[in-house]
């Protein structure tokens, strides 16, 4: 075999593999895009249908199977309170968590166990922490169904996520920052406060809202947690609630067109409210934020 | 405001590897103090050890004695935080903070200990980033980033935010091995200016540097891969210079090694 020196031109071969290797590229990035595109059209074209002011004012209260009209007002409002309910336990949990992990446990033991059980939990299946809440809170306990056992079912289902983007993002944030902050005499704890957080805050939000994203679909924990109603239900502490992507469900195992075109009008309802918190969000931080002032 | 350090004895480790043996030395007030000495001598270490910044790293810990005029900075009641705001240290990479404007990174450190009125603060900036030489740069734009600078905008930024906590002792890890030879006089300049208040203290790979911004020089070496850094000598900048006593010396400032 002889050995080419000297400067050559690209030779056929490589730029045929070149070429092919693009083109698998290009292949794979439609195959995955073409599902996504076509979930929305097809959620958007079925769900334009019912978005009507009634759908967004009114509950399914003395509303059939087979009566036109009715709403999701009542699921609207069970899934923006079970979700912000969730999100006020397990946020502060999973961020306090991630410090702890980043800050504070260095590799040691007790941070070694929270790592590997977050991971566990990770893989927890979304039906079993309702189980769960239903098995203690409910029947142990003998608390009623309600939009909060819901949201300690969805919390259960956050938590993890919240840890691992959050301990993600503290990693990610340099150690000479940390350092420049206590050479100024600066305590630890505000250094966490005052520097490490807010300069891995845009990270951050991003991994809460997809925790956000996650949870808001959720069906199979809030049907054996929250029970299923038809009526407006404001108090998320007492009595059945509804959620969207439970009246999705409901709705789409009745068998009309009325039913099921209002069942793709909640999940339209689900995406825009999941896109609508995440934008507001990213205002939020990006008003926080010096760049603002550029 | 400034103080003299006294080291005795001070060896540093990280984890079981003892980075640095056996140094003593007396760091003058109101001089400057240069450290060089090849790669990996520990330098930067010791440096690190002066204002308890080497403990941050975990598994690092030292033994010996390191006092601050008649305190020891190691005393078991002695609280590392008070210690750090005593003695102010700037990086060798210019790290402002990037989610703050330029006067909330001078404000940082009294700002983070919360214990000055807004007007006070005011004055504080200003007489900071005046002593920073940056003042007349950066006055009409105090709201935008700090990260917006240039490096060597940057790093006088970092100066002006170390010495607005009104530190008695500033120690300088290369400050300007990223900066261009412009920003780097503009420093040095800075440098022979802010002796007449402090004890600075100026780890160099530049030995032009050492002997252009310091009065007395303390040149470190290893023995060999693996084994701790050692002070060899330290004296005035003008003998280690032009008649060194050890031949090591000799060797490292006339390029035969390192």
């Amino acid at each position: 075999m002889t050995v080419q020196t000297g400067i050559q031109p690209i030779s056929a071969t490589r730029r045929a593999k070149d070429r092919l290797v693009q083109a698998l590229v290009y292949l794979a990035f439609a195959l995955a895009v073409i599902p996504l595109v076509s979930v929305l059209w097809l959620v958007v074209k079925n769900g334009a249908g019912r978005f009507d002011m009634e759908f967004f004012t009114h509950s399914m209260r003395n509303i059939g199977a087979r009566d036109a009209g009715g709403g999701a007002y009542h699921a609207i409002i069970g899934t923006l309170e079970q979700v912000l309910l969730a999100s006020l336990i397990a946020v502060p949990i999973g961020l306090l968590t991630a410090v702890y992990l980043v800050e504070y446990g260095e590799g040691g033991r007790l941070s070694r166990i929270i790592s590997f059980f977050v991971d566990v939990m990770t893989g927890v299946p979304s039906v079993v922490s309702g189980l769960f809440v239903l098995a203690f809170w409910i029947l142990v306990l003998g608390m009623s169904f309600s939009g909060f056992a819901g949201a300690l079912a969805l919390s259960i289902l956050m938590m993890p996520v919240v840890v691992r983007a959050t301990e993600e993002m503290l990693r990610l944030v340099p150690r000479e920052l940390r350092e420049a902050s206590y050479a100024l005499g600066v305590p630890k704890w505000r250094t966490i406060v005052k520097v490490v957080l807010p300069t891995a805050l845009p990270g951050i939000v991003t991994g809460v809202m997809l925790a956000v994203a996650r949870v808001a679909g959720e069906t199979a924990p809030l049907l054996l947690t929250v029970f299923v109603t038809d009526s407006i239900n404001n108090d998320p502490f007492n009595g059945p609630q509804m959620g969207l992507p439970l009246y999705v469900f409901n709705q789409t195992i009745l068998p009309t067109d009325v039913a099921v075109d209002r069942a793709w009008t909640g999940a339209l309802t689900l995406i825009l409210i999941v896109m609508l918190l995440n934008l507001v969000a990213r205002l939020i931080t990006w008003w926080r934020s010096p760049a603002r002032r550029r | 405001m400034a103080k003299q350090i006294e080291v005795a004895g001070l060896d540093a480790y990280y984890g079981s590897h003892k980075a640095i043996e056996g140094i003593s030395m007396t760091i003058e007030p109101r001089s400057v103090t240069a450290f060089i000495g090849p790669s990996g001598c520990g330098k930067s270490t010791f440096l690190r050890t002066l204002n308890r910044m080497h403990e941050v790293i975990p598994g690092a810990r030292v033994e010996g004695k390191v006092r601050l005029e008649d305190q020891d900075l190691y005393g078991p009641e002695i609280d590392p935080v008070s210690v750090r705001r005593t003695i102010g240290m700037v990086f060798q990479r210019p790290n402002p903070f990037p989610t703050m404007s330029i006067y909330d990174n001078v404000a940082a450190g009294l700002r983070l200990n919360g214990r000055v009125s807004r007007s006070q603060l005011d004055g504080i900036v200003e007489d900071s980033l005046k002593g920073a030489n940056l003042w007349n740069e950066v006055k009409d734009r105090l709201a935008r980033p700090g990260a917006g600078l240039s490096g060597g905008q940057q790093q006088r930024l970092c100066i002006a935010r170390a010495i607005a906590v009104r530190p008695q002792v500033l120690l300088m890890d290369e400050p300007c091995s990223a900066l261009d030879p412009i920003s780097t006089l503009a420093i040095e300049d800075l440098i022979s200016k802010l002796k007449q208040d402090y004890t600075i203290v100026i780890v160099t790979h530049n030995m032009q540097q050492a002997a252009r911004v310091s009065d007395r020089t303390a040149f470190f070496n290893l023995a060999a891969q693996g084994q701790p850094g050692k002070l060899v000598e330290m004296d005035e900048t003008s003998k280690i210079f032009t008649n060194p006593a050890e031949k090591a010396t000799e060797d490292y400032i006339t390029g035969r090694f390192g």
